[in-house]
């Protein structure tokens, strides 16, 4: 069985996660509460925005491989349209305020670093050599954003306050990690994606426990965003997704092939 | 003064003069020694264990493939390494040179060796306390930071500022004893 096609689409659902979200955490620079956390918050864009640049690339050899045009990381960051990418919602959900921007860091990198470690043991071997080179980045993501979700949670009642509204307001967008489709189970069933379905019990483990630590609650609600295939790894995003991608495209829409 | 680099270009101009064709493995490598990490110059690329392996490629005149490993995927070294390899080894007389870029073993801290570690510490950057990250199973919370001494003064009372600091390998640390602070070099 060939899966180049759902192989093309799974890798670019791994790059486009870390390059969005690596283009909002660039929002911060020059705005952050503190110097530190401004060299910490685009630090972990640096890392996440790596990754995302060795994922393209294997993107492009398997499209080159598949008879496709073979896009490079510039072509496929630069040049897609909004229903072309594929990161999960929550991460490019605005920046909001630091507890927000935790807050989706928190829950992101959870989440993120149990799909890579799984993704070390892929059948493809490149998977498996960019997973392990990026869990061990991501280890560090998933301390830090522990910590500020534990230092804010339970510390004054407004870091407090803003923090729970943050988790809660971010909640609805976590379903779709864990939901699988044609794609992932094609890929599930050769070995080379990670079983999201799995992972989903674990996640809430590691979360009610950094939550609890942090004296906030485990949302209550059920509603899930894109949970049906109709999701941030379907190509259907939000509003904030278009001037997003304004942003980060304009340059290249303005003067293609401009380099630097 | 003959710097290090210029005693490994002598050294390889004379291999080069009597019946060696090419300069041997030991002088490509001591002019590899030579080219200083961007970001962290006191210690160089083979110091960091970035250099993975050297070899021949094709007949005459041959390439030489150098193979490389980055610290960290979004290290905006990597290319001006890849650049320094290549007019260092231009240097030396090898034209033809490829670069490549490997990632597997994911490149660790734990592949600097002592001598490395001591320049670190002199320049000011105190060196990994631990052995590699553990990306096993869950990080407990409130995890106490490493306990880092300061390069300065030697004292152990020293608190992380910051898990990130001014590259992607090092944090931020303040020592309690001299109140300076310092940089230092991520366990990886």
């Amino acid at each position: 069985m060939t899966v180049e096609r759902e192989l093309f689409d799974y890798l670019l659902r791994l790059a486009d996660s870390p390059l969005i979200l690596a283009q909002r955490l660039g929002e911060w620079v020059g705005k952050a509460p503190a110097i530190e956390e401004d060299v910490a918050l685009t630090n972990v864009g640096l890392d996440l925005l790596g990754q995302a640049r060795l994922w393209f690339g294997h993107a492009g050899d398997v499209e080159r491989r598949a008879g496709g045009p073979g896009r490079d990381e510039d072509q496929l960051a630069f040049l897609r349209d909004t229903r072309e990418f594929r990161n999960l919602l929550l991460v490019e959900q605005p920046n909001g305020n630091f507890a927000d921007t935790l807050a989706r860091q928190f829950l992101f990198d959870r989440w993120h670093f149990l799909v890579l470690r799984a993704l070390t043991a892929s059948r493809d071997a490149r998977i498996g050599e960019i997973a392990a080179k990026a869990v061990k980045e991501v280890a560090y993501h998933r301390q830090r954003s522990a910590d500020w979700v534990i230092r804010l949670g339970d510390g004054t009642e407004l870091s407090h306050t803003r923090m729970q509204a943050a988790i809660d307001r971010l909640w609805t967008f976590t379903g779709e990690m864990f939901a699988v489709d044609a794609v992932e189970l094609a890929l599930i069933d050769a070995g080379i994606a990670a079983d999201v379905r799995a992972l989903e019990a674990p996640w809430r483990d590691e979360v009610a426990t950094v939550l609890g630590e942090a004296t906030l609650a485990v949302p209550a609600s059920t509603h899930m965003q894109g949970r049906g295939g109709r999701g941030g790894k379907q190509g259907h995003h939000g509003e904030a997704f278009g001037h997003l991608l304004a942003e980060m495209q304009f340059l290249q829409r303005a003067y293609p092939g401009a380099r630097w | 003064m003959v710097t290090p680099e210029q005693q490994a270009v002598a050294a390889a101009a004379e291999a080069a003069a009597g019946d060696l064709p090419r300069p041997d493995a030991d002088a490509i490598w001591r002019v590899l020694a030579t080219v200083p990490d961007p970001e962290v110059p006191v210690v160089s690329v083979v110091e960091l264990g970035m250099i993975r392996a050297i070899g021949w490629e094709g007949d005459e005149p041959a390439t030489l493939v150098v193979r490389v490993t980055p610290t960290y995927s979004g290290c905006p070294a990597t290319e001006a390494i890849a650049e320094d390899i290549r007019a260092a080894l231009g240097r030396l007389g090898v034209a033809r040179v490829r670069v490549d870029i490997v990632l597997a073993p994911a490149w660790t801290t734990d592949w600097i060796g002592e001598a490395a570690r001591e320049k670190l510490r002199a320049f000011g950057i105190a060196p990994p306390a631990a052995a590699r990250i553990d990306v096993s199973g869950i990080s407990p919370l409130r995890r106490p930071a490493d306990a880092v001494a300061c390069p300065r003064c030697g004292s152990t009372s020293t608190v992380r500022v910051s898990q990130f600091g001014s590259t992607a390998c090092k944090a931020q640390y303040r020592c309690q004893g001299c109140r300076e602070p310092f940089d230092y070099f991520k366990p990886h």
